[in-house]
């Protein structure tokens, strides 16, 4: 990868989605540097999924080029893993645990190649990684949310990526799946590989990422956590639902709090 | 003889109604299936009026062109606003009555009536046989059908990987660079093929049933997609092959004591399956209760 490392691993230039002529994205800069964890953060529906979609072309665009590593998204698609939300497949699928991680294989495998043994031992690798090793041939309805979580991210990990797009890993799983996920993504990390995910706990923004985009239709701020996760830049991304206490965030997401403070 | 070759249509047609089926129902399509099996009715007649015989590849072809179109409309109208079973249920049927006036309109050229249509006559599956350069070569709609099957299994097989990944996770079958669109119509080919080469054999109403029963019954038995496909074409054949013999014996409809045989099968797999039937599930929870007091 000495190759491609002057490179930035995902620039992303005036990106702009429309859903019915209503942008749900608009001009959208992005410059993401290399062997970072970054978190995207954002209010409901502010287009955190669907930036990470569109990047990786899963979505129509209005406009906009996306560049992984110097080259167009299409020539570098094996650079690229992607942990989809969890809700987002129908977990009663026959299958197992061993056999939705092989699936990460598939994009190196062309399109005739039937992952073999090797792949079989590097997808068992992968799941011991997420500490699931003893589930492999566990029907994958039978999982718990967090072990289905940690399933997707072993799939991710059998990609063998640089750049990883995860979309809410850590939404509705245990203390003890998120401590894995944490772990994994810093060892990611630590192999100059380039983490973007989409986050909703503002209270573990400034420890888990060393990088924030603060999304809400538009890029708000993007860079170094210290510097974009400020009171500030919050508040014009949640507007007037933040409550910022001393060090504290709050969100106040009801509309009844809005109203009663108008009064 | 004659039992065996109307056996062996019907285990053909419904072991290749069954594997594909089981895509269908897991990607909760099997509606669009129904669909297809319907909406082919007028490019079989158009290809009749065009080829002016009963040719098993103009048929082929009409309902191919006609299958994918159905899919291409039904998609169309979903992404503009149409919910997705509206919009099955307005184009099958637009599709189909324009099928049905086309029939009873050239009724006198065209050598098709609507029973046939509608419930196949695979009794008389050995009596019409294919002349090939003068020679015999069986029925005619064993060739088609067995040709279809062998095609299907042919690409499946090739791309089973990205049928699979399609199937569970389209998002990340795209990401990775597998043509999902492509591979939905290919598998929306390979059901229209099909239900065409059946139709003629168990009828267009009963194509559905062989799509969507044996691989229903499946799933209830296995939780291992290539195993899922195996459990459906055997049952498919189990239905063919009980069938006839419950038709021979009752004297009655052959396709639709095959269909009654299929729906049985669910229905013991309902009731017994180890994991997801309701027998396990009842002795399961008596455990429970027992281990509970």
């Amino acid at each position: 990868m000495t190759m491609t490392s002057q490179k930035a691993p995902l620039v992303v230039k005036d990106l702009t989605v429309a859903y019915q002529k209503k942008p749900v994205l608009r001009s959208v800069h992005i410059e993401v540097p290399e062997g970072k964890l970054i978190g995207i953060i954002g209010p409901n529906g502010a287009g955190k999924s669907t930036f990470i979609k569109a990047v990786q072309g899963l979505i129509p665009i209005a406009s906009g080029e996306t560049e992984i590593y110097g080259k167009p998204y299409k020539q570098q698609r094996k650079l690229v893993g992607y942990v989809p939300q969890r809700e987002s497949v129908d977990w009663d699928f026959p299958t197992d645990a061993l056999d939705v991680v092989l699936m990460g294989r598939y994009g190196r495998l062309g399109w005739f190649r039937r992952p073999g043994k090797a792949d079989r031992d590097f997808a068992l690798e992968c799941l011991s990684k997420v500490g699931m090793a003893d589930y492999a041939n566990r029907q994958i309805s039978q999982l718990s949310g967090g072990q289905q979580q940690r399933v997707f991210l072993a799939r991710a990990l059998a990609q063998e990526a640089q750049l990883y797009f995860m979309d809410e890993p850590f939404a509705g799983v245990d203390a003890a799946t998120e401590r894995a996920i944490i772990q994994l993504l810093n060892e990611l990390k630590q192999q100059k590989k380039t983490v973007l995910v989409v986050h909703h706990d503002l209270q573990t923004v400034e420890e888990y990422f060393d990088w924030t985009i603060l999304l809400n239709r538009r890029v708000i701020a993007a860079g170094p956590t210290h510097e974009a996760f400020t009171p500030e830049n919050l508040q014009k991304t949640y507007g007037g639902r933040l409550h910022v206490l001393g060090n504290q965030v709050l969100l106040t997401g009801s509309a009844a709090t809005e109203e009663a403070s108008a009064q | 003889m004659n039992s065996f070759w109307i056996i062996l249509t019907g285990s053909l047609v419904a072991a290749s109604c069954g594997f594909l089926g089981c895509f269908l129902i897991l990607r909760r399509m099997a509606m669009l299936g129904d669909a297809i099996s319907h909406a082919i009715l007028p490019g079989i007649v158009l290809a009749f009026l065009f080829s002016g015989s009963r040719e098993i590849l103009p048929m082929l072809m009409g309902a191919a062109i006609i299958g994918l179109i159905t899919v291409f409309i039904v998609q169309m109208l979903h992404q503009s606003g149409v919910k997705s079973d509206a919009a099955i249920g307005v184009t099958f049927t637009a599709l189909f009555s324009v099928g049905v006036v086309l029939v009873s309109l050239y009724t006198q050229q065209v050598d098709l009536d609507l029973d046939c249509v509608l419930y196949g006559e695979i009794a008389y599956v050995p009596w019409d046989t294919w002349q090939f350069g003068g020679m015999d070569m069986g029925p005619r709609a064993l060739w088609g059908v067995g040709g279809v099957f062998l095609f299907s299994l042919l690409i499946i097989g090739l791309f089973f990987k990205q049928f699979k990944l399609c199937a569970f996770d389209p998002a990340l079958a795209a990401a990775i660079g597998i043509p999902v669109v492509l591979f939905h119509y290919l598998l929306m080919t390979l059901v229209s093929l099909t239900t065409v080469a059946a139709f003629e054999s168990v009828g267009a109403i009963l194509v559905v049933a062989m799509l969507v029963v044996p691989s229903a019954t499946a799933y209830l038995l296995t939780d291992r997609l290539h195993i899922m496909l195996f459990i459906s074409m055997a049952v498919g054949v189990l239905s063919a092959i009980l069938g006839y013999f419950f038709a021979s014996w009752l004297d009655s409809s052959i396709a639709g004591a095959m269909t009654a045989v299929a729906g049985l099968l669910f229905f013991l797999a309902f009731l017994f399956s180890p994991r997801h039937g309701m027998i396990s599930k009842m002795v399961a929870r008596r455990k429970i209760h027992i281990g509970e007091a």
